[in-house]
């Protein structure tokens, strides 16, 4: 009887994991049959590396798109990683208990912040800043890159924090022992131990940036063609979606579902990446 | 002293029962709540799905340019016919007019006129509108022709010193691929020539606006019943942006707002339609900003 209703939990769970994984299925299925067609049609090639997105008049490529998501990402993680990292080095090895309990929540809060209220803010403070005091339209990488900046702060200091705390003591306290200063103990000791976390860490954040919609509309002006500065307005892929799905119909919903199967496929690639580096000794 | 007693004696005999609650049933327990969640699900839309099914109202689907003022007209219909509900959606006008043909929606509006093939399905012309070409107001022009915002749209022109205004790069803000709106401004003005991939794109009149107020340099479109004291409505060819002007047809910038079915509406919809449509429906339109079709020759 016991074990009857033993087996019963374990196949209702199993049921019910199950249920989660064929939503991804499901939505994967689904944005490959209605994206593959338009790029078997305009040629993978064409679409990836087309210059010229004008959807009414039949041309899609989302090579602008792909520059777009690929600078804004970077100067986020330009301006966002050395403050994660740092965040993280402090709260782990600096901070005192009664500090730490008070700006670790502070950190994950952030992460609460729905996305849509980092647009407003961009909009409303960082893009006339940039328009008041260094020119250009104001809507630009430069904004985009600050804000999202912000936003993969916690992702990056919460794992980064984990990979340093997971280390064995044994490593500090031998540095120690020999006489190392705290500096030079993270430096050439625990840091280089806690790289492979702190490398996924980075590349999460990544993930999340590449992938962040509502924000990044709001403050990056969405033009389509390649920019030529950090002053310059840009449209990424996610955006790419957000901005035109409401009016999309037929041929133009099909690309942007084929540009969900790129970013999908990027997005897959980061976390792999991550997962690899994880794992490896 | 008695109260507090009572609590501290209550928790422990709670927590007793409690940690004996787990002890014992346990797996049992994991089985009937994650039924039980299923089952709640599963009855929740179940219930959801049929009480839509039973208040099945007029759906009203499509432009974006035209869904406050029906938001608007349906209100008031709703308060005049309590038992009436008329949902409106947005969603654009291509997908308006695709909701009207495969009867998705019982209406489709849309503020662009109807291509070759949509022309089979029933349509009428519920208000005209105007489009404003907009600017800050700290910019010194006042007027421009339609071959020079075309011309700044089309990246010809880059700088506001070529049009007679003082040196600072002009940006250009538009609306995204697929707007009604847009489409309008592109059959209007834009002629033979496109539009800049370089330039701004937002996804709303609001966005638009709001840009424009903000920046000196900048240089937008909306619709013109949406032009408030942010911003300044620039002359074309000499023509104001007023009202009059779109009626007696010397503004050239208008577009019809349409309301699309699959063929002539009748019961509630007729309805509704013949509110639109009534004096008091059209002067609501008139109040929101737009134009009546019945009020003048238009273009």
């Amino acid at each position: 009887m016991k074990i009857n209703k033993e087996k019963i939990s374990g196949i209702v769970f199993l049921l019910i994991a199950l249920s989660a994984l064929s939503v991804l299925a499901l939505i994967t299925i689904f944005i490959f049959i209605k994206g593959v067609p338009i790029i078997t049609k305009v040629g993978f090639f064409n679409f990836v590396f087309g210059m010229v997105w004008d959807p009414s008049h039949g041309a899609y490529g989302i090579f602008p798109m792909i520059i777009g998501s690929v600078s804004v990402t970077l100067g986020a993680a330009i301006l966002g990683v050395p403050v994660a990292i740092s965040c993280s080095i402090f709260l782990a090895e600096y901070a005192p208990a009664a500090l730490s309990n008070i700006v670790r929540p502070a950190i994950q809060l952030l992460a609460a912040i729905p996305s849509v209220v980092y647009g407003f803010w961009g909009l409303l403070f960082v893009v006339p800043a940039i328009r008041n005091y260094l020119g250009g339209p104001g809507l630009s990488i430069l904004a985009g890159s600050i804000i999202l900046a912000i936003m993969i702060l916690p992702t990056i200091i919460s794992i980064s924090e984990v990979s340093l705390l997971a280390l064995p003591r044994q490593y500090k306290e031998g540095a120690y022992a020999l006489g190392l200063t705290q500096w030079q103990t993270i430096r050439s000791v625990l840091l280089p131990a806690a790289k492979s976390g702190i490398v996924a860490a980075i590349i999460l954040g990544i993930g999340r940036a590449i992938g962040e919609t509502m924000a990044v509309i709001m403050v990056l002006g969405n033009a389509v063609a390649i920019p030529q500065s950090i002053l310059d307005p840009a449209r990424t892929l996610t955006t790419n979606i957000g901005i035109e799905m409401g009016y999309a119909s037929g041929e133009h919903q099909q690309a942007l579902f084929a540009t969900g199967i790129v970013l999908l496929v990027i997005v897959m690639i980061l976390n792999a990446f991550a997962q690899y580096v994880t794992r490896r000794k | 002293m008695s109260i507090k007693m009572l609590i501290r004696l209550m928790l422990r005999f709670k927590v007793k029962n409690m940690k004996i609650a787990i002890v014992v049933c346990r797996p049992k327990r994991r089985i009937c709540t994650a039924v039980s969640v299923v089952i709640l699900v599963l009855a929740v839309s179940l219930i959801s799905a049929c009480s839509n099914l039973n208040k099945a109202g007029i759906i009203v689907a499509g432009s974006t340019s035209v869904q406050p003022y029906a938001e608007v007209l349906a209100e008031e219909y709703m308060i005049l016919h309590p038992d009436a509900v008329i949902d409106i959606q947005g969603g654009g006008s291509s997908a308006g007019i695709m909701a009207a043909q495969s009867g998705t929606s019982d209406l489709g509006m849309s503020s662009r006129i109807l291509k070759d093939d949509e022309k089979s399905l029933w349509y009428v012309e519920i208000a005209r509108d105007g489009l404003a070409v907009i600017m800050n107001p700290a910019n010194p022009i006042l007027n421009l022709t339609l071959d020079q915002i075309s011309d700044i749209y089309s990246a010809k022109i880059s700088d506001w010193s070529q049009v007679g205004g003082t040196k600072a790069k002009i940006h250009i803000i538009t609306r995204e691929d697929g707007s009604g709106t847009r489409d309008a401004f592109v059959n209007l003005v834009m002629g033979e020539s496109n539009i800049t991939p370089r330039a701004i794109v937002q996804d709303s009149n609001g966005a638009v606006r709001q840009l424009v107020a903000d920046d000196p340099n900048a240089i937008g479109y909306i619709s013109l019943g949406l032009v408030d004291d942010t911003v300044k409505a620039l002359q074309l060819d000499g023509v104001a942006a007023t009202r009059d002007n779109v009626m007696n047809g010397s503004y050239g910038l208008s577009r019809p707002f349409l309301f699309v079915a699959l063929a002539e509406p009748t019961g509630q919809t007729k309805q509704f339609l013949d509110f639109v449509l009534s004096p008091e429906g059209q002067q609501i339109l008139i109040n929101e900003g737009l134009i009546s079709p019945s009020e003048g020759t238009g273009k």
